[in-house]
């Protein structure tokens, strides 16, 4: 890793700096002593972005705590003086509720970026990696968050996700009652949820710097997914990027205003402004929308495996489903890095978007929801049929027959009928389509990936990043 | 590989560059600037406890002689009906060479001279004086006694022997009415 | 870009899709109601608000608590210290533990929030038939589309003999197609001629009644909708400003990028 060392001229600062290199350092990663691929788009905004969410998450929780108080007795209130009576509380726990939720779009929208642009691909599979590994730890920490103020959803959320743990064999349950430090979601929950919930922050934000500094070792993609051939590839990342970013941030930031002071409850569930009670559950739990694909994938699984039953393989799924994107660069054998010259993965790569959405709208909305309705069921009512039909002429009933002959066999009459269309019905329920997108999902990473890896014709790759973006120079007329 | 014409928009460039950049700067400067407040301004009181910065105290109850405390801002005041007699004391010491020089006048209200109100804090190291229970201890000078290094404060409240630097200090108040006394 | 607008349409018609399934699925929807709060310049109807206040006092405040919402919250609402020091003052709330230990009672201040009509959950239970009515703070962000929801359940009663087959409704219950389940323990609350309006004011119909106790629910869940409001507009002109600012310099400086300079060779 070379640093572009600074010498300053001031001596105090030269003083410090040839003992505590800061400047090099911050030269080397974002300054003008940083080298960088000059055909960055704005694609290429959303990792500063997420550091700039995060420094905001931390600085507005540390203001948070302030004023909340970890106890099954006060949360719900302190979070509600938060809301009423601290100067500017409503302004700070929207932008941190929010805010949650705008990292993660700033997230999602950096990690489909580095799936588009191959981000993944040698030399950066441990960047890579180090990311999965900040979004599992950003997950736990909205997770815990969403649990500190105490309302219906909160409770019922930490209380489903917490069960989980429950599927795995023999050691389950005693795993589910250490994590609730009791014999359900209770007060010493809370305390713990709280104390990991500001922890892990500063826990992400170490990662993040591995991540920065294997960025550093293994320079940034680019769109074009070649590496820098010469200087005439590179620009300095300040001033040029340092603006972009800025500007990006400008955009972003009136996005994140909209929701803050025009829709602050747009993105939360009204359940959770009713006080948590463990004696009723909420007619629906849903987890925050952040969580929802995943949740679906949970959902999807409803048959056993083997000796696996459906809840744990659900479970397994569900974790599977991250865990793939640590296996993503052996997964996906192609030698072109860029989405761009990979016409077979573009199209792949637009249906696992939609399937990602697909699976958020599953994810929130009950299981059981009919999407199409296919008309009614003959198998089944031919089965009421045969039930209600008189034992002597049951066999004369077969299960080839049209519904109507059948009916009139057995006696049934129309009104009966006409209700037996009414109940036994064949229909796409969210649960169907759960399972296709979840089928999908695995299929996108271990069967398209790698074959596509084998047979895609991927287009010619430019020369050189210069030789692409530069427009050739036409000399002007004398 | 520059031309002429390059070069001049470079110039004019320059200006206008310069002009983007501080306005773009100085813009985001002060919109992080005003963005701060908010972070430091939750940290003073909030609405719930100012809302309990000033109390009301019904003082028809206290007879001549009788002394109350109440809790306003999280310590003691002291509330005491003095009889003319302590007045008269309070008012003989005024010019005897108080370690804190004050007369009894600015430390009541004219024409209520017999209420006197005092936060019931000993100005040396903040224990709470004695003086204001009907049993106890009222000091040398028939005012307050701090038990816990001999402070004795006279029945104006000011202090007249012993390690405390200052009199006993006089909230902020105000008769509402005859009967209701409003402290903050 | 085109991989962008690819996906942008097939997530159109995928939610296009999906909205169609959900609105085939969910039960009544509130009915929608035009309020002054909703936009982004929307404010409170102060005059509305201060009717609902009035209904709450008469009418709701016999069984609903308003736990959140204190006495002195009134004052954005346009009463002044007296009026609002003579309203607590109607009301009884608990004092200090007094000398033999026991609890005193005494005249509300206005820092204090407006008492619950129940000691707690069990009393009110089974002061209601065993349902507990629900404490009325936060009553219209606790509810999906609560503002409407709110509105729609206090208009929304309807005969029994209205009730669709399955659903039943017992000795003591009410048939409202917009509550969840359809029935509910609370009688009709609202009826012509159960409040009076102060002179100037808009008749108290069941409908306006209805629309001012919102707007009053409104205030009491969100009372800082207003400087949200007001504080978002300033903020979005201002980082609309700064945000067109950068993107010209950034035009600016990416200009020798665009022309191809090399910056490490060039010069």
């Amino acid at each position: 890793m070379a640093l572009s060392p600074v010498t300053p001229n001031n001596k105090a600062l030269a003083w410090l700096e040839e003992r505590l290199p800061i400047l090099t350092v911050a030269n080397s990663v974002m300054g003008p002593g940083t080298p960088t691929p000059r055909n960055l788009n704005y694609m290429w905004n959303f990792g500063s972005l997420a550091g700039i969410m995060l420094v905001l998450q931390i600085i507005t929780g540390i203001v948070l705590a302030m004023h909340y108080t970890a106890s099954t007795m006060f949360a719900f209130d302190s979070v509600e003086r938060i809301m009423r009576d601290v100067n500017y509380g409503w302004l700070i726990r929207y932008m941190h509720a929010n805010g949650a939720s705008m990292f993660f779009i700033v997230v999602y929208t950096h990690i489909f970026r580095g799936l588009y642009f191959g981000s993944y691909k040698a030399p950066r599979e441990v960047l890579w990696m180090l990311g999965v590994v900040i979004f599992l730890l950003m997950m736990a920490t909205a997770f815990m968050g969403y649990v500190l103020p105490w309302g219906q959803m909160s409770f019922w959320g930490a209380t489903v996700i917490t069960n989980l743990f429950s599927a795995i064999p023999v050691v389950g349950e005693s795993i589910v009652t250490l994590l609730w430090g009791g014999f359900s979601v209770d007060n010493p929950t809370l305390n713990r949820f709280f104390s990991l919930h500001y922890l892990l922050p500063f826990v992400i934000a170490g990662v993040v710097i591995l991540h920065l500094w294997a960025k550093k070792i293994s320079d940034s993609g680019n769109p074009l997914g070649i590496e820098v051939k010469s200087t005439a590839d590179q620009i300095p990342f300040h001033p040029f990027y340092t603006v972009k970013d800025a500007f990006g941030l400008g955009v972003f930031l009136i996005f994140f205003a909209y929701f803050l002071f025009f829709a602050p409850n747009a993105l939360g569930h009204p359940d959770n402004y009713i006080p948590a009670d463990p004696l009723v559950t909420p007619a629906s739990i849903v987890p925050e929308w952040y969580f929802l694909p995943f949740y679906a994938i949970l959902r999807s699984i409803t048959f056993d495996l083997g000796p696996i039953d459906a809840k744990l393989l659900g479970v397994i799924a569900m974790f599977a489903s991250i865990l793939v994107w640590f296996f993503l660069p052996w997964l996906d054998g192609s030698k072109v890095r860029s989405g761009n010259f990979r016409p077979m993965f573009k199209i792949f790569f637009t249906i696992l978007v939609v399937d990602m959405f697909v699976l958020m709208y599953v994810g929130g909305i009950s299981p059981d929801l009919v999407l199409v309705d296919l008309g009614p069921n003959t198998a089944a009512i031919l089965e009421q049929i045969i039930k209600a039909a008189p034992e002597a002429v049951k066999a004369s009933i077969d299960s080839g027959m049209d519904i109507n002959q059948a009916a009139r066999i057995a006696g049934v009459n129309d009104a009966e009928l006409a209700k037996m269309l009414e109940t036994y019905r064949s229909s796409i329920q969210a649960i169907h389509l759960g399972m296709l997108a979840t089928a999908y999902y695995f299929a996108h990473f271990l069967i398209i990936l790698p074959v596509l890896g084998r047979v895609e014709k991927t287009l010619p790759l430019p020369e050189s990043i210069a030789a692409a973006v530069i427009k050739p120079k036409t000399m002007p007329a004398e | 590989m520059s031309t002429i014409e390059d070069t001049k928009n470079h110039e004019d460039d320059a200006t206008r560059r310069d002009f983007l950049h501080i306005a773009a700067t100085g813009m985001g400067a002060v919109g992080a600037a005003v963005a701060v407040w908010p972070f430091i301004d939750q940290m003073n009181p909030a609405a719930d406890t100012l809302a309990l910065a000033s109390v009301e105290v019904d003082i028809s109850a206290v007879e001549e002689g009788e002394s109350i405390l109440v809790k306003w801002r999280g310590k003691p005041v002291f509330i005491r009906h003095r009889t003319p007699t302590e007045i008269e004391e309070a008012r003989l010491a005024d010019d005897i060479g108080l370690p804190d020089v004050q007369f009894d006048e600015e430390r009541v209200t004219a024409g209520k001279e017999q209420w006197l109100i005092l936060v019931g804090v000993c100005t040396h190291l903040g224990c709470v004086p004695l003086g204001t229970k009907s049993g106890d201890d009222k000091g040398e000078f028939g005012g307050w006694f701090c038990p816990c290094h001999g402070s004795h404060y006279d029945t104006s409240g000011r202090i007249r022997k012993g390690p405390a630097p200052k009199n006993l200090s006089v909230p902020e108040y105000a008769f509402l009415s005859d009967t209701v006394l409003k402290i903050g | 870009m085109k991989l962008l607008k690819n996906i942008a349409v097939a997530l159109c018609v995928t939610a296009g899709v999906a909205s169609a399934a959900s609105a085939a699925g969910a039960g009544k929807h509130p009915k929608q109601v035009e309020w002054k709060f909703q936009g982004i310049f929307g404010d409170f109807d102060y005059q509305s608000a201060q009717r609902g206040f009035q209904i709450y006092k008469e009418v709701c405040s016999a069984c609903h608590g308003l736990k959140y919402f204190r006495f002195r919250n009134l004052d954005k609402l346009g009463y002044n210290e007296d009026q609002i020091k003579a309203i607590a003052a109607e009301y009884e709330v608990d004092g200090d533990i007094d000398d033999e230990g026991d609890q005193t009672i005494r005249k509300g201040l206005p820092q204090d929030a407006f008492p619950s009509p129940f000691r707690n959950d069990n009393a009110a239970a089974s002061a209601n038939g065993g349902a507990v009515p629900p404490d009325l703070s936060l009553m219209v962000k606790a509810r999906h589309d609560g503002a409407n929801y709110v509105y729609s359940l206090l208009t929304g009663y309807e005969d029994e003999s209205d009730a669709p087959e399955g659903i039943n409704v017992s000795a003591g219950k009410y048939y409202n197609p917009y509550f969840k389940g359809s029935v509910i323990s609370m009688a009709p609350p609202l009826a012509e001629g159960i409040v009076e309006y102060a002179a100037g004011n808009p008749e108290a119909n069941l409908d306006q009644m209805s629309k001012d106790v919102v707007n009053f629910l409104m205030y009491t869940a969100e009372p800082n909708l207003h400087d949200r409001h007001k504080l978002g507009v300033m903020v979005i002109i201002f980082l609309s400003v700064l945000t067109i600012l950068l993107y010209f310099s950034m035009k600016k400086i990416w200009r020798p990028v665009k022309a191809g300079k090399n910056f490490y060779e060039d010069e």
